[in-house]
């Protein structure tokens, strides 16, 4: 006896922008926690002072836009943007670096193309990829965890004094990410490296951090934010093509497991790699994306320039999304097939 | 040909090529150079002076020979002329400024497929008599240059704080001390100086020119509609 009866589809929660977004921000939060357990109080004043500019900026521009300021800032987007480039960036960077940053990602990468839903391009990540082009000093400057220091974390007011420029970023403090000190081994073997780098022998800092993006990307799957597919296939194809590659060269190539745990891994996999924006849509698309950027990340990481890849592999093949829905167009039901690629008449 | 007959315009060919057409910001061509090139002001003037001498000198030599050279073999034509310019100029560029032409390299022999000027032996220069054509090559080199000079300064004073430095490549000892720091300890804006700088600075003059063409327009408006507004009145009235 159905007393109501609704009709589909049976939604139980808002479809809103901004839900989507508060789900996301609240998963990085455990891995905000870990950098910031990890390597001071810098992560935390580098993703607050950055939502503080990102809302800034994002209002001057759609004040200039002549658009609701209420209704776009409270989609939350903005404030995702620079959790993400803030989370990328080293904890101790210099206050100006993240302000330039911030302003490509919101004013250039993002509303000049017409704001949220029409950027082509992970804005976090094109500022990144500019800072890294633009000041590769301080953008390499990675200060060293906790563990490996000998003195203290510096303080909450020594933090600030170093962001805004009052203090200098002490000597000793400064280290090689892993994967900077594996490109730059020089003559060694990796069985040689990996016995004499206490870098290498200690990365549980690192670990832990990326099991922390893990835990809120796992959140998000299970919130049903974005489907399996991005995260999967890219850990899958980086997981695949890095086991081979140490397979069959241990002494020149990293272990596959280096390689996931390590640099922006996880934060790409699963907050960076599935924007929803920039990413391809389609299931099969999905799968050709994810797996592309596990594979251009390895190759960047071991042929290319830099040492982390995760900007330049999301950009270029955010790229190619717009291609990848085009040619993996799902069957609909009820129809024979979907006209893929150029329209077959 | 059908020239003679009409009557040049000299203030429109003006007017087309510093702002209506200008190669750089409407036709958008030639921006192999201007983007490669334009990294700070010195290079961007040297390669300007070099376009505009072989854009004249092409426009002038098409004009002249434009009834002797039969339809279906003009675009060679017009290369091995705009070819030997380009050997011209690169060749006096060697004797008279080494070192910029060093640091130019390329781009100096690339002129030669420099769209703009093919484009304005084409689509003017064979149609018209030598001094409208000369007129015309002068006014769009002014152009394309304007533009090429304007990134140049925007990309070295953000890339390193200064303007025209290093102009004693170009004029001599006398320019040495031309150089400008407009901003010191300046720690520099590598973004500015590599090619995507470029690309967004190029983007950002075009954008103000339409902004400037938008609000020519709109000025211009308010006069023109005023019959219209009468004529409604008279209509509904």
């Amino acid at each position: 006896m159905a007393l109501i009866h609704v009709s589909s589809p049976h939604t139980n929660r808002s479809g809103k922008a901004g839900h989507v977004m508060r789900q996301v921000i609240l998963a990085t939060l455990p891995g905000l926690a870990a950098l910031c357990y990890y390597f001071g109080w810098g992560p935390l004043i580098n993703v607050l002072f950055a939502s503080g500019l990102a809302l800034l900026f994002e209002a001057a521009v759609l004040k200039l836009r002549n658009r609701p300021l209420g209704f776009y800032l409270g989609d939350l987007s903005a404030v995702l943007t620079a959790f993400l480039l803030a989370l990328a960036l080293p904890p101790y960077i210099p206050w100006w670096v993240t302000t330039i940053g911030i302003f490509v990602a919101i004013v250039i990468a993002k509303q000049l193309y017409g704001g949220l839903g029409q950027n082509p391009f992970n804005p976090a990540m094109i500022a990144y990829a500019l800072l890294l082009i633009a000041f590769p000093v301080e953008m390499t400057r990675w200060s060293a965890p906790e563990t490996l220091l000998e003195g203290p974390l510096p303080g909450f007011g020594d933090s600030l004094a170093i962001i805004f420029g009052q203090l200098a970023l002490p000597d000793g403090v400064t280290l090689a990410t892993p994967l900077e000190t594996f490109k730059h081994k020089g003559g060694l073997t990796g069985e040689e490296l990996w016995a004499s780098s206490t870098l290498l022998n200690n990365l549980e800092p690192w670990q832990a951090i990326s099991l922390a993006y893990l835990l809120g990307g796992v959140y998000l799957l299970v919130r049903k934010v974005y489907t399996w597919h991005i995260p999967v296939s890219m850990l899958g194809s980086l997981l695949l093509i890095a086991g081979l590659f140490y397979a069959a060269d241990p002494s020149n190539y990293a272990p596959p497991l280096f390689h996931l745990t390590v640099g922006a891994t996880m934060l790409g996999a699963f907050f960076i790699a599935t924007d929803p924006v920039t990413a391809a849509t389609s299931n099969k698309g999905k799968l050709i994306f994810g797996a592309s950027i596990g594979i251009l990340v390895y190759l960047i990481r071991n042929w290319g320039n830099y040492p982390d890849a995760i900007a330049f592999a999301v950009l270029l093949m955010n790229l190619t999304a717009p291609f990848l829905d085009y040619y993996t167009r799902p069957r609909t039901y009820g129809h024979k097939q979907a006209e893929r690629g150029i329209a077959r008449k | 040909m059908a020239d003679s007959s009409r009557p040049i315009d000299w203030s429109k060919i003006t007017y087309d090529g510093l702002w209506h057409n200008n190669p750089a910001l409407v036709q958008l061509l030639g921006l192999c150079p201007l983007l490669a090139v334009t990294g700070s002001v010195v290079n961007a003037l040297g390669l300007s002076l070099a376009t505009i001498a072989v854009l004249v000198g092409s426009n002038l030599c098409v004009s002249l020979i434009r009834n002797l050279v039969p339809d279906t073999v003009r675009l060679p034509a017009f290369v091995m002329i705009i070819a030997s310019l380009v050997t011209c100029v690169e060749l006096l560029m060697q004797a008279l400024t080494y070192e910029l032409y060093e640091i130019l390299g390329i781009f100096i022999p690339l002129i030669v497929t420099n769209c703009a000027i093919l484009g304005r032996a084409d689509a003017f220069a064979r149609k018209n008599p030598p001094l409208p054509a000369v007129l015309d090559g002068l006014m769009m080199g002014l152009g394309f240059s304007a533009v090429l000079v304007l990134l140049g300064a925007m990309r070295e004073l953000l890339g390193t704080g200064t303007l025209f430095a290093d102009m004693q490549l170009l004029f001599g000892p006398v320019a040495e001390s031309w150089k400008l720091t407009l901003i010191d300890d300046y720690r520099g804006f590598l973004f500015a100086v590599l090619p995507p700088g470029a690309f967004v600075g190029m983007g950002l003059i075009i954008a103000v020119k339409n902004l400037i063409d938008e609000r020519l327009k709109q000025r211009a408006k308010p006069v023109s509609s005023e019959p219209a507004a009468n004529k409604r009145v008279r209509v509904t009235g």
